[in-house]
């Protein structure tokens, strides 16, 4: 990948938004947490909308990181383990009841089966499909605007 | 000659881009249908002048010059963006678009078995670049090896790099899609020059027999010039050497057909002298390298670099390239973000002085750093068969059938004996040595780039050149100084191609591709159906 700052922030928003959204929307009802579905719904879209908006800030980071690469790319496993910290800090916000508007309780595995639908499609997306429609998407730091 | 400004003349009518006309007229009967004085001596032509001269005129809004990869892309392009294959001719002298780059591949030792320098998604047959190279090879080949490899690189791996034979294969299936044999017109290009009532006149001379005219005037509204490299040169002393003693068998260039080298060390023991640090001298190096594996021959090497890196070099930490052992160490020609991350969009910005100092600290000799070679050259330092030494040469010279060097390192000169001396610097000649372009230099207001090449705007339209409605472009190797420092690869052609084509699509003459005529066309090129 070979990323802009603004073209990191713009696909990360666009990506989680539309694949993120699609996804959460389907897979939500199912998720092991004992709720009604509406908060089922909820709760899985204020998680969804934490892990982009927290993204933002990941992002930043890795900006400053990738400075000390020479080629200024971003490596294709870079963009897969960086789940790691993320999901950690977004759970680690759930436990300490940190995300506002949560209404239920959501449990690990529950967290786990959604942030990871969620991630792998939007890593897969951006490694390969989204050149698709968008043909100078890559040619201009991943910018969509 | 005459020297007249574009806008000293209103436009009349201008070829049009629409509708689609292209006819052969027959030659006028006063001239003999090749270039007069006064063509040649005249910047801005008239149809008449060519009428008069019985230079037969063919009309077709849009001509490539070149008909390489370079050509092979950008009409690529403009069929996706629906222009029809009659509305384009390609012009060139060979006659498929891979057929110089597999030669200059194939002698500098990367024969169709062998990987390239190039991205998993850098595919001129595919301007998605989806799926990747690896992608493809992954599933021909049923293995998850290539896409292991895309995940891991490069910090784990070194970067995966497309076969040349996977290559080709997928530029004959995409030139058969597009159908680019019958945009294709062979000849050599004499010219381009511009048209007083807008747009240009290409001057083609046809293969002897062809053509019942020494040359054919090609007349159209935009004119693309991608003819790669101006031409090779040697370094100075080798060319002395190759001069004086009329000898082209001792001393040769890694871009030309050297067989005899490797076929006569598989017969006796040689030494030979490498010059370069590049990715061609890494090849030949491992050639060399192969072949005494293979075959237990003794091989000395000898390899001479000018410039000797020996560990990460750069002004600072932001700005550190891997290094070592004589090489400076980059995946590609460039920084990876050259074709598409903040090194383009900061060359984007900059202009005169400040773009050739960034072009100076993120250019020079490079070559991957390659596991496989790393072991080979590990091998060699400790059996002594393989040693680098840094300095310049001094004087050549033939003693004992073997030539002779005197090579000033840091401790003063040294003499180095050696059979062969293989020049791998790729030296690229001045574009004013190519014809056309010295023509386009002189006649058609054409200017050099802060590096001295031809200077183009952010889309690859040639400055100085307009014809009333009329556009060059022009792509490539000749274009290298410019806003985009990656032009001769192929992902750099292909994003030449895509801002001329975006220029096009606002001039009228293609549709813009947006994202669903991008993924309509997608699919289209997926199940190998006409754009």
């Amino acid at each position: 990948m070979l990323p802009t700052l603004a073209g990191r922030v713009q696909t990360r928003v666009a990506l989680f938004a539309v694949i993120g959204g699609l996804v959460t929307l389907l897979i939500a009802p199912v998720l092991p947490i004992a709720a009604p579905v509406a908060d089922k719904y909820r709760d899985a879209f204020l998680v969804l909308a934490t892990v982009t908006v927290l993204g933002i800030g990941w992002e930043c980071l890795y900006h400053l990181l990738m400075q000390w690469r020479w080629e200024k790319d971003w490596p294709t496993l870079f963009g897969l383990v960086t789940l790691v910290p993320e999901g950690l800090l977004v759970w680690l916000l759930l436990e300490a009841k940190a995300v506002p508007g949560i209404v239920g309780t959501v449990t690990a595995p529950a967290f786990c089966i959604q942030f990871l639908a969620v991630w792998l499609p939007v890593w897969l997306v951006a490694n390969g499909p989204m050149r698709v429609p968008f043909i100078r998407w890559r040619f201009r730091g991943e910018r969509l605007m | 000659m005459t020297k007249d400004e574009p806008g000293a003349r209103a436009p009349e009518a201008a070829p049009a881009a629409k509708p689609v006309t292209v006819q052969m007229r027959s030659p006028a009967a006063v001239g003999g249908g090749d270039l007069t004085e006064e063509l040649l001596n005249s910047d801005w032509w008239t149809d008449a002048m060519v009428q008069a001269a019985g230079i037969p005129i063919v009309d077709v809004p849009f001509v490539s010059v070149g008909g390489g990869i370079g050509s092979f892309v950008t009409v690529d392009y403009l069929r996706i963006a629906s222009v029809p294959p009659d509305r384009m001719r390609v012009l060139s002298n060979i006659e498929f678009p891979w057929k110089t780059y597999e030669y200059l591949t194939r002698v500098s030792q990367i024969p169709r078995g062998e990987r390239i320098r190039s991205d998993s998604a850098s595919r001129p047959d595919n301007i998605w670049g989806f799926p990747s190279y690896a992608l493809a090879e992954a599933v021909r080949d049923k293995s998850l090896k290539p896409l292991w490899q895309v995940l891991v690189e490069p910090i784990w791996a070194d970067y995966y790099t497309p076969k040349a034979g996977q290559v080709f294969a997928g530029l004959e299936r995409e030139a058969k899609r597009i159908g680019f044999r019958e945009m294709l017109v062979t000849g050599q290009v004499r010219m381009v020059r511009r048209r007083q009532s807008g747009g240009y006149f290409t001057i083609l001379t046809p293969p002897p027999g062809t053509e019942p005219t020494r040359r054919v005037a090609y007349r159209s509204q935009f004119v693309h010039v991608a003819v790669g490299y101006p031409g090779l040169r040697f370094l100075p002393e080798l060319q002395a050497f190759r001069t004086q003693h009329q000898d082209f068998h001792h001393v040769v260039s890694a871009y030309e057909d050297h067989e005899h080298v490797y076929a006569l060390a598989r017969t006796k023991h040689l030494v030979v002298m490498l010059r370069g640090g590049g990715i061609v001298a890494s090849r030949v190096l491992q050639r060399l390298m192969d072949d005494r594996e293979r075959f237990g021959l003794s091989t000395e090497i000898v390899h001479l670099f000018r410039t000797y890196v020996s560990g990460s070099h750069g002004p600072n930490a932001w700005n550190r390239r891997k290094g070592g052992n004589g090489f400076a160490y980059q995946g590609f020609n460039y920084p990876k973000s050259v074709w598409g991350g903040q090194l383009k969009s900061r060359m984007r910005k900059l202009e005169g002085d400040d773009r050739a100092t960034e072009y100076k600290l993120m250019g020079g000799t490079s070559t991957p750093y390659r596991r496989r070679w790393q072991a080979q050259m590990r091998e060699g330092r400790t059996g002594g068969w393989y040693r680098a030494i840094a300095g310049t040469v001094e004087e050549m010279r033939l003693e004992n059938g073997m030539i002779a060097s005197r090579v000033m390192i840091s401790g003063g000169p040294v003499e180095v004996a050696a059979d062969f001396v293989i020049d791998c610097t790729g030296l690229e000649a001045d574009i004013a040595e190519h014809r056309l372009l010295a023509d386009l230099l002189e006649h058609s207001g054409a200017g050099r780039n802060p590096l001295g090449r031809l200077n183009v705007e952010r889309d690859f339209e040639l400055r100085g050149a307009a014809s009333g409605p009329g556009v060059i472009y022009a792509s490539g190797a000749t274009t290298l100084g410019g806003y985009f420092p990656g032009v001769d690869t192929f992902l750099g052609l292909q994003i030449a191609a895509q801002e001329i084509t975006d220029d096009l699509a606002r001039r009228g003459f293609c549709r813009h591709i947006g994202p669903v005529r991008s993924t309509s066309q997608w699919l289209r090129w997926v199940f190998s159906r006409q754009p």
